[in-house]
């Protein structure tokens, strides 16, 4: 009907005998097929179509590296790599590395998150929590947590808790960022009806605030998770003697460049895992997003 | 048990820039369904904030005696997404068999099957009828709504205008509806009011339902009345009768309305 009337409309601007024959086009319209393949849009989905990229680079290496077209020292081959790699399992060298590494940075992890939760519901619900924290959380942020650590280090020496607190700092950010931005969006409306209900402030809290701040929350340990693999990286470089970074700073005194290929992909593995786990959870969290429905 | 839930006297509220309430007087009677009606700006809404006692912010003065069991049911069901929907229906409440208490309650509105779904799953009737249930399982003394059924479809609406009357007559809390539907008014209530400047213009009650319709000439007359306070009269001039004391016209701000502050006196 929309259709029918619509084309009349606009036939009718330019040549008003055309109408019959526009009529016709609007009608036949809903036979179209029903996905529009559009000539400037980015064509059809493909399922596994995103697998292409990883593959070529993957064929490239290979013929490359069997070619002899790729020298071994600049890039070893993959199959040297993957030799490489079971035989650090065989070792156990690869193992313990990554449970220092894992403990390392979940460590910090553990830390960031409840401070930045614990500072994102101070400053979030009390107008002067808000007016103490956010503006120096904010300064903060501005001051790239890598440009702390020489001072981090002449404050916590060069062991464990200097990395520790580096991972934790870089996680306290955004999961502070995100919580306190969604408790700052809940909106009105549900303030509102927790007062005619007659919610106490503790009930208010826990059933409207934090699961209203929870998918900005989840949002921010994304962030989170990946921020302390980044630190990780990076205070591992800085006088380690365990961890996956220690095994690589080892490997590039012996220029053993297919070990540092090897820590590299276990660095991927454990940000794409790590990634994976948090979506997982924010499917089942979120399950009352109707985005998130199955 | 005969005086009235509500008694409102020389209500005055003032907002920055929302509506205002201008020296209003109100009573509503225990089990008493009242419409209220108004044009946008009238103080509707003004006047349903306060009875919440959500009008945190305004400055004014008056008496207000409200009931401490009060419910409201909001032009959008206001259903926390998050929970599902007897924890929705049982929101605040705690101690033994709260959760059967909202189980029936969902039963009166015939959701009883839902009780375990996501807000989001459900209609938007039937999200309102989750809040209906939400009100009710508390056994107000006072119900307040504020259009309800504003956001609903015309059949969804008439299905609920049946609902609430059967509630309300089941449980019977005195009822103020906020609409701007005046065959709702007088298909509902049994008095209608309607605001104009921050006061009554009028106080009308509708024609008796006594066993079978209503007397159709009455009806026709209460309503063509009612639009004509309502500024609607173009299609009723002929027929509006004009009512005794319309006051169209806003009064003066008198000294003693200027800001007092928190709201002294509105007990409750």
């Amino acid at each position: 009907m929309n259709a029918y009337t619509g084309a009349v409309m606009e036939s009718a601007d330019d040549a008003p005998g055309d109408a019959l024959i526009d009529l016709r086009f609007s009608r036949a319209q809903p036979a179209a097929p029903a996905r529009p393949k559009g000539r400037l849009g980015p064509g059809e989905a493909v399922p596994f179509g995103w697998l292409l990229g990883p593959f070529l680079l993957a064929l490239v290496w290979t013929t490359g590296s069997a070619a002899g077209l790729i020298d071994p020292r600049v890039l070893p081959a993959p199959w040297t790599t993957a030799a490489t790699a079971w035989q650090l399992i065989q070792d156990g060298r690869l193992q313990d590395n990554l449970a220092v590494s894992a403990l390392r940075a979940g460590e910090g992890l553990a830390w960031g998150v409840a401070a930045g939760v614990l500072v994102a519901l101070i400053s979030g619900l009390s107008r002067l929590g808000g007016y103490m924290f956010d503006s120096l959380v904010q300064i903060k942020r501005s001051v790239p947590v890598l440009a702390l650590i020489p001072l981090i280090i002449l404050w916590l020496g060069i062991g464990e808790p200097m990395k520790v607190t580096v991972i934790a700092i870089s996680v306290f950010a955004p999961i502070y960022i995100q919580t306190h931005a969604a408790l700052r969006g809940i909106d009105l409306k549900y303030v509102e009806l927790a007062e005619t209900v007659g919610l106490s402030r503790w009930r208010f809290i826990r059933e409207v605030v934090l699961p209203g701040a929870l998918p900005g929350f989840l949002t921010g340990l994304r962030f989170g998770v990946l921020a302390a693999w980044l630190a990780l990286v990076v205070v591992e470089q800085l006088n380690a003697t365990s961890g996956i970074g220690y095994m690589i700073n080892l490997a590039r005194t012996y220029a053993q460049s297919d070990v540092i290929l090897v820590g590299l992909v276990v660095y991927a593995l454990l940000g794409l895992t790590s990634d994976g786990a948090v979506r997982l959870l924010e499917t089942r969290a979120l399950a009352w997003r109707r985005t998130f429905a199955p | 048990m005969t005086g009235p839930v509500v008694r409102i006297r020389g209500l005055v509220r003032r907002f920055t820039l929302r509506g205002v309430l201008n020296g209003l007087d109100l009573d509503i009677r225990r089990g008493e369904f009242v419409a209220l009606l108004g044009r946008s700006g009238s103080g509707k809404s003004t006047l349903l904030r306060a009875l919440a006692g959500l009008d945190h912010e305004a400055q004014g003065s008056g008496e207000l005696v409200r009931p401490d069991r009060l419910s409201v049911v909001f032009q959008d069901a206001r259903l926390l997404p998050w929970k599902r929907v007897l924890d929705n229906v049982v929101l605040g409440l705690s101690g033994p068999g709260v959760r059967e208490r909202g189980f029936n309650a969902l039963e009166e509105v015939e959701l009883a099957g839902r009780a375990a779904s996501w807000p989001y799953e459900l209609s938007g009737g039937e999200q309102q009828r989750v809040a209906l249930a939400r009100s009710l399982v508390r056994e107000p003394e006072l119900l307040l709504a504020d259009e309800p059924f504003g956001a609903l479809d015309a059949l969804t609406r008439i299905r609920m205008h049946a609902l609430l009357k059967r509630l309300s007559d089941i449980h019977n809390p005195a009822v103020l509806l906020v609409t701007h539907d005046v065959d709702e008014a007088i298909a509902l209530a049994d008095r209608v009011v309607v605001l104009e400047g921050g006061k009554l213009a009028a106080d009308l009650a509708t024609p008796r339902r006594g066993p079978g319709p209503a007397d159709a000439g009455e009806v026709a007359a209460l309503k063509a009345r009612l639009l004509a306070l309502l500024g609607v009269d173009a299609a009723f001039e002929d027929t509006a009768i004009p009512p005794p004391n319309r006051t169209f016209h806003r009064p003066p701000v008198s000294p003693r309305d200027r800001g007092l502050g928190d709201h002294p006196s509105a007990a409750g």
